[in-house]
């Protein structure tokens, strides 16, 4: 025990505290970027003289009027079907944790539904409904109908994407606000009862808005996967994004082209929705002491005292 | 004059476990009444039937001469509807051990937060008094602090602000103290202290016996759901007359 120790701070009495300190190196990280840069190479190589790629039409086509009013229609069913899923899910989510085990019930049917059947599925029935219900109408069950409509006029392609994408979305949003709520401590709800708070505004002033913490980020999660998938309305014949690209390559055989057009409006779009995702985290994050700020805080706290 | 508080033959079940067997208690006007009990006695969801956080299983309490939980007619109590508890809720102030603060909300939103959801005050209106209220519990200063950059004092002395906003004229407190370093408590009791002070009828769930000696005009000790004893806090505190009370007071003491 005493070797060790006189061999670490030697008797003798000389001084290390001023030996230079040598890093630590990664040899491994310059061999990646080795590896990168020349991969990076070749793909400029590609793009730059591959003629067939022709880049004078991406950027032909990135402006083109059929090309805008195609994102025009993403970005509705983006907004819309989310719109929905938001809303039908967070009310889904408060049945699913209701004491009424007839709401919990319903709630569970519609989320096995809607999740267990592919959600392609569920356009072609929504745009396919007027074939086996071929009138809509509204009254009194089983008794007078007071107004009816045609249902392939109601169910236009718009709304059987909006119904297809949409209440699949709630199904899976409903999880994810469930997941929210419950991860807020009971106390809270104890107090605003206490406080004298109805159902309704604990729900919306105090459980809400510290779920929502937890809800954000998977939200943006299905927003973004939600602009990609709402290319799939392509087999209802809805011209939006993709689908526009595919009938514009269909008639010229720039596949490759086109398709880049299409990719560069969603990576854009992509690129905005993370932006308002990291606005909208720090709104729900109020009140949350970043791990940064602790040691301040614990100092003024002392301070303070 | 009706009590603030009186509870006949209050009976609780959770389960096969009965949690309260029967408890008997008057509250009068401005008294101030501490509520002591080893852990598991019932001392805490007795509280919180008073306000009908838990619902009850036999015999009835009325708070300020109203029925809770049920509005008596023809001879049957009808079971009321959450609105109408919410509504009956705003008489009772409630102060928790872990304080269950609004952590999205800084201090003085804290305190205006059921002046302007539940009464409708105007937002500047409920401002002002939630600032008065943050100075009378000595934290006007910290009335932009969010509870996370608060002591522990600090966030207890919030939520009394708190609970005194909805202008409550009774209060109930769980072991308001419990959760707090001990260098701490004293802010909290100081404040408590204020309150009885001002008149305040105050149930006071508590082991901090020469509180209960200094403050309380009476002393109530619970037992396994019953209530084992009672009186004013020096007979109850130094002659105790039952050997539950005696056993429980020289762990605590
Ligand atoms: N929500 C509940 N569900 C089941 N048992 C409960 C619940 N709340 C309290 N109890 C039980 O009731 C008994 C009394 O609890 P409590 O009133 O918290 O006692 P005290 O506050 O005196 O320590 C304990 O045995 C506890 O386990
Ligand atoms: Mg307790």
């Amino acid at each position: 025990m005493t070797s060790v120790a006189s061999e670490t701070v030697p008797a003798g009495g000389v001084v290390h505290a001023d030996e230079p300190i040598v890093r630590l190196r990664h040899p491994g990280r310059w061999v990646a970027a080795g590896v990168l840069v020349v991969l990076l190479a070749m793909l400029v190589h590609f793009v730059a003289t591959a003629p067939k790629l022709r880049l004078d039409l991406v950027a032909g086509y990135l402006f083109e009027q059929s090309i805008l009013s195609g994102l025009l229609v993403t970005l509705e069913l983006t907004v819309v079907a989310m719109a929905l899923g938001v809303l039908l899910g967070t009310v889904l989510a408060i049945m699913r944790l209701s004491a009424n085990p007839l709401l919990r019930g319903a709630a569970g049917a519609y989320v096995w539904l809607f999740r267990g059947t592919p959600i392609l599925v569920q356009l072609l029935f929504w745009f396919f409904l007027g074939t086996v219900l071929p009138k809509i109408s509204l009254g009194i069950p089983f008794g007078p109908q007071w107004v009816e409509w045609g249902t392939n006029t109601v169910i236009t392609q718009f709304t059987a994407a909006i119904l297809g994408l949409g209440l699949n979305e709630a199904a899976y949003m409903a999880e994810i606000v469930r997941a929210g709520i419950k991860s807020v401590d009971p106390g809270q709800t104890e107090a605003a009862h206490a406080l004298g708070m109805n159902p309704v505004t604990t729900y919306r002033r105090v459980v809400l808005p510290q779920a929502a913490r937890l809800i954000v980020p998977p939200t943006a999660n299905e927003t973004i996967s939600m602009l990609k998938l709402t290319s799939l309305v392509l087999v209802i014949g809805l011209p939006e994004l993709t689908t526009t690209a595919q009938l514009i390559y269909g008639r010229n055989f720039q596949q490759i082209p086109l398709l880049i057009v299409a990719s560069i409006w969603y990576l854009v779009l992509t690129t905005l929705l993370t932006l308002l995702q990291s606005r909208i985290e720090r709104r729900t994050n109020r009140g949350t002491v970043p791990l940064r700020a602790r040691k301040r805080v614990r100092f003024a706290m002392g301070a303070d005292r | 004059m009706t009590p603030m508080v009186e509870a006949v033959g209050v009976r609780k079940r959770f389960g096969d476990n009965e949690v309260l067997k029967g408890i008997d208690m008057t509250v009068g006007r401005g008294e101030v009444v501490s509520l002591l009990g080893p852990s598991g006695s019932g001392k805490s969801t007795f509280l919180r039937c008073i306000n009908h956080l838990e619902r009850i299983d036999g015999g009835e309490i009325n708070v300020d001469g109203r029925l809770v939980g049920y509005r008596r007619h023809d001879g049957k109590k009808y079971e009321l509807r959450s609105r109408e508890i919410a509504a009956a809720r705003r008489g009772v102030g409630m102060v928790f051990q872990r304080f269950n603060l609004f952590p999205h909300r800084t201090a003085v939103e804290n305190v205006m937060e059921a002046p302007v959801f539940v009464k409708r005050t105007h937002k500047d209106e409920a401002r002002r008094e939630a600032l008065a209220l943050l100075d009378r519990v000595g934290l006007a200063d910290r009335a932009d602090a969010y509870p996370a950059m608060l002591s522990g004092g600090q966030q207890q002395r919030v939520a009394i602000a708190r609970a005194l906003a909805m202008s409550p004229s009774l209060m109930l407190f769980d072991e308001p103290t419990s959760a707090l370093d001990p260098e701490l408590v004293g802010e909290v009791l100081e404040v408590m202290k204020g309150l009885a002070k001002d008149g305040m009828t105050m149930i006071v769930v508590t082991h901090e016996i020469g509180f209960a000696r200094e403050v309380c005009d009476r002393v109530v000790f619970m037992d396994a759901g019953v209530v084992v004893e009672q009186g004013v806090p020096d007979d109850v505190l130094l002659n105790p007359a039952h050997e539950r009370t005696r056993a429980f007071l020289s762990r605590v003491l």
